[in-house]
């Protein structure tokens, strides 16, 4: 009898095999189960592309019943949020800059005369259309406003006002991105995502390479300490990073025009920052896994928040507060704000300083977790 | 140094979970002395040494290792060892050189260059030295890791299992140079399981589930265990070590080649048992020194399971 070319027990016996080691890796199969879950809550309830609550400052010079008539009915579509009371427009201009408020709403000293006189006073909106997502339904709902919102208030011999097509005109100045360019904003915000991947990724391999290649046994013997070891392996990739960077920023300017607006020397000493940290949390991530594969789950499992609760493919301002606050923890949430700000707003350090910190402190804290978890023993 | 105790380490313990792996370790080693260490796998012998050179942190148990305190001085006896892993443990994808190279930064060198060119000619790599170390074979990988350990002179040298499949002109050249070593005042600890390097140590120790059971120069370990053996010489061996297990006073016997090795706790006993058993024509029976190996496969029988 010709025997059977496939043979169901050795099938099985490599199945059950497979199956045994899967169970050993406990940390394999707990991303298995794990990655799954956490992230369908995670991102299911976070993600939101239609943006609510948006915080507004409005500089006002006219303190009548009509400009306070058409603040309620803005805050009454739900798409904003009066958080400020600005004394001045350079006030006002200064809080879309370091991005405070997603927009200024301006109403002129002679608002209410001119509106009660039919002279179609100018109600000027500045949006931050950095993301053009993020501000897109908001401009939308703006349109038919003015009129819905004055129709209570003009009144009597003011009625037939109240019939015009528009009591106000309405002026939407789409900042820093005039033309509502989404790739103005996915190109600047592409530079973060990439250097978090690979950064966290690169350094993710450093101990746990000599561990696997049994090396770690040789350095361990040698009077090498483990600041040396940290930075010695960490500080070649900021030069990876660095060409990283130059690359994806000829691209941007030279295939995609984005405007860079501010200092790029600026830029530059903001990214010695944060690619310093991603490398820091990778090194980390490779004193905890045991492997190498742990340590590319762990990558990933960076990754995927740093992608989708970071503000760079969803606006941050449409996330729950407890997403945010979770996006607020992680360094290229923070790193999106400084490029964006600096290429398209020509923000300055003191722009940019409320983003640096967190960024700054994240690294203290993984690079002192690192030198926590790595032995100088074999322990 | 006192009394040029190079290992002075008194009652070591090593336990992971509830895995005793070194249990009341106490080594003396003089200087120039080679220390031979043997045992059973897994008795012990790797976490000893790397208890010694500051590898692993005792979980208790004191001693000095070149005057320096074992358990708070570790940076400072790293500085002063030469530990060779029992797996090779350089880097496969940097050439001999760059591995050197690099073993001479990490003890901060002043004359890095020279002493790397030095070793690379003395281990003849020189003109292979911008090969690929994954490239060279076992005893190449073996020599290359020993020049490594070398490279910064230490007063140590910590051998594990330095000639574990090597092939025997290697091993012999390997130990031509250990004893070389030795002469120039170098202390040498080594483990092996080869008989014939045992009996090149000037010195042994005897380690099972993590206890030193015997210890001292071959004569002094051979003689502690008491042990009488005898050789038996004719055909069919095999049928006739059967019988012999099962004869009073018989500990072991074991087959060398065409004899067996018939070993015994006591002379009296052992020789009465085997003139009892009146072996026929073609046998011959003589009394013999017990040989090292004939001790630790005795040794080992005692040393009940190691691998638990």
């Amino acid at each position: 009898m010709k025997l059977p070319s496939l043979s169901f027990s050795r099938l099985f016996g490599v199945m059950i095999k497979e199956f045994i080691q899967m169970k050993r890796d406990r940390m394999t199969f707990g991303m298995i189960v794990g990655i799954p879950v956490v992230q369908l809550i995670m991102f299911g309830f976070a993600i939101n592309a239609d943006p609510k609550y948006l915080p507004v400052a409005v500089v006002s010079a006219d303190n009548s019943v009509y400009s306070r008539s058409l603040i309620r009915a803005m805050e009454n579509t739900k798409y904003f949020t009066v958080v400020k009371m600005a004394d001045s427009e350079a006030d006002a201009n200064q809080m879309l800059d370091t991005g405070e408020v997603q927009f200024v709403v301006t109403i002129p000293v002679d608002f209410a005369r001119k509106l009660v006189r039919g002279e179609r006073p100018s109600l000027l909106i500045e949006a931050d259309a950095t993301d053009p997502s993020a501000t897109g339904p908001a401009i939308a709902a703006l349109q038919a406003l003015p009129r819905l919102a004055l129709q209570r208030d003009l009144t009597g011999a003011l009625q037939n006002l109240a019939a015009q097509p528009d009591p106000v005109d309405l002026r939407i100045h789409r900042r820093y991105n005039p033309e509502g360019l989404s790739r103005y904003n996915i190109v600047p915000g592409l530079i973060g995502t990439i250097l978090t991947m690979t950064m966290v990724m690169m350094t993710a391999f450093a101990i746990t390479r000599e561990r696997e290649r049994g090396t770690m046994e040789n350095l361990l013997a040698t009077p090498v300490r483990p600041i040396e070891v940290m930075i010695g392996k960490i500080a070649p990739y900021i030069i990876v990073g660095y060409i990283q960077v130059s690359v994806i920023l000829l691209a941007a300017k030279l295939l995609f025009a984005v405007p860079m607006v501010g200092s790029l020397v600026l830029l530059s000493s903001v990214l010695l920052l944060f690619i310093a940290a991603n490398l820091a949390l990778g090194f980390t991530f490779s004193t905890i896994a045991k492997n190498q594969l742990q340590a590319m789950q762990m990558s990933f499992f960076f990754l995927l928040p740093s992608i989708l609760l970071s503000g760079f493919m969803f606006p941050f301002r449409g996330m729950p507060g407890w997403a945010q606050a979770i996006g607020e923890l992680l360094p290229v949430t923070h790193f999106l704000r400084v490029i964006r700000g600096i290429l398209l707003k020509g923000n300055g350090f003191i722009e940019i300083w409320p983003q640096l910190w967190p960024i700054a402190a994240f690294m203290l804290v993984v690079g002192a977790t690192a030198l926590m978890r790595y032995r100088e023993t074999l322990d | 140094m006192p009394d040029q105790l190079v290992i002075d380490v008194n009652a070591l313990n090593k336990s992971y979970g509830d895995k005793h792996v070194v249990r009341d370790f106490s080594l003396q080693v003089k200087r120039g002395e080679i220390y031979g260490f043997l045992g059973p796998n897994g008795s012990g012998k790797t976490t000893s040494i790397r208890l010694i050179c500051g590898l692993l942190k005792p979980d208790s148990g004191s001693g000095t290792v070149m005057g320096f305190d074992v358990i708070k001085q570790s940076p400072a006896i790293k500085r002063e060892v030469g530990y060779m892993t029992q797996r090779f443990s350089l880097w496969e994808d940097l050439t001999i050189r760059e591995n050197l190279d690099f073993v001479g930064r990490m003890y901060g060198m002043a004359d890095r260059a020279l002493r790397v060119s030095e070793a690379l000619e003395k281990l003849g790599l020189t003109s292979r030295q911008h090969q690929l170390a994954g490239s060279l074979s076992g005893g190449w990988k073996q020599r290359l890791s020993l020049a490594a350990c070398m490279l910064h002179q230490p007063r140590l040298l910590l051998l594990d299992e330095p000639t574990a499949g090597v092939d025997p002109k290697a091993r012999r050249d390997f130990w031509d140079e250990i004893h070389r070593l030795a002469g120039a005042g170098i202390t040498i600890l080594v483990t092996t399981h080869y008989m014939d390097e045992a009996e090149r140590c000037t010195r042994l120790g005897y380690i099972a589930y993590g206890r030193l059971l015997a210890t001292g120069t071959m004569q002094e370990v051979i003689a502690q265990q008491h042990l009488a053996t005898w050789i038996v010489r004719g055909p069919e061996l095999a049928a006739l070590a059967e019988k012999l297990r099962k004869l009073v006073g018989v500990s072991q016997v074991t087959a060398f080649g065409n004899t067996l090795h018939v070993t015994g706790p006591d002379a009296r006993t052992l020789a009465e048992s085997l003139r009892a058993l009146k072996l026929g024509e073609g046998y011959h029976l003589e009394e013999a020194a017990t040989a090292l190996e004939d001790v630790f496969i005795h040794l080992m029988g005692q040393a009940e399971d190691n691998f638990q």
